[in-house]
């Protein structure tokens, strides 16, 4: 059961950073990458590493996104190349 | 942005989940020695707290509840707890952070529980004003948003 969750989150891991990093719209790319973020706490967690689980989510999903968007309101929020 | 800090439900939702995030703030900081958690992750979780009230009710209301000069007097306070406390090991002949050198307690293993408790609250009360100095200076002026939504 749990080696399914594995898998599964694993794979929705590779979709959300092959995303992150294909996406032109930069909004939607830190959306993704706090999915990322989120998905990799639940593989940590998952993987008995409860206290660097518990960073990820609260650094990699919270503040980063938080200041990622807080940069945005001044940038133009579309990548050039 | 504005359309957002004006809906009822958000702003009402955000005042009453701010007292409570920032309880669970410092039972992960309390909590960091003995289960999941530490000064660090709880610092971000109070930060997330201060600042999710800044989002909402604006960065100017959220200046007044935590202004610049308070964040740095916070941000020198956690590092000089945290400094301190390791100091002290070294002046009563241990190592750095060697908490058991300390002769405070009878019991060593007494003496470094609360030392390490200590410490972690020089950690977490150091992240939290750095986390929040740092959306206070990346986040745009109010004014100029405003501008550029009409």
């Amino acid at each position: 059961m749990i080696w399914i969750l594995d898998i599964t989150m694993l794979f929705f891991l590779v979709v959300c950073a092959i995303a992150a990093i294909s996406i032109k719209d930069l909004l939607s790319a830190i959306i993704i990458l706090s999915a990322y973020s989120l998905i990799m706490a639940i593989v940590w967690v998952e993987m008995h590493s409860v206290d660097v689980g518990f960073t990820e989510a609260a650094v990699g999903a919270g503040i980063t996104t938080v200041l990622f968007i807080a940069t945005l309101a001044r940038t133009e929020g579309r990548s050039e190349d | 942005m504005s359309k957002i800090q004006e809906s009822v439900i958000i702003r009402t939702v955000v005042r009453i989940m701010v007292p409570f995030i920032e309880l669970f703030a410092l039972y992960v900081i309390m909590h960091g020695a003995s289960g999941p958690g530490g000064g660090f992750q709880g610092g971000v979780i109070f930060g997330a707290a201060i600042i999710l009230y800044a989002m909402i009710y604006g960065i100017a209301n959220g200046k007044k509840k935590m202004s610049d000069s308070l964040d740095r007097i916070l941000a020198s306070t956690g590092l000089t707890i945290y400094a301190a406390t390791g100091l002290a090991c070294i002046a009563f002949g241990g190592m750095f952070l060697q908490y058991r050198a300390v002769p405070l307690l009878s019991d060593p293993a007494q003496v470094s529980k609360y030392l390490i408790d200590l410490v972690e609250i020089g950690i977490g009360i150091t992240v939290l004003a750095v986390m929040i100095s740092l959306f206070f200076d990346i986040s745009p002026p109010e004014p100029e948003v405003e501008e550029a939504e009409e």
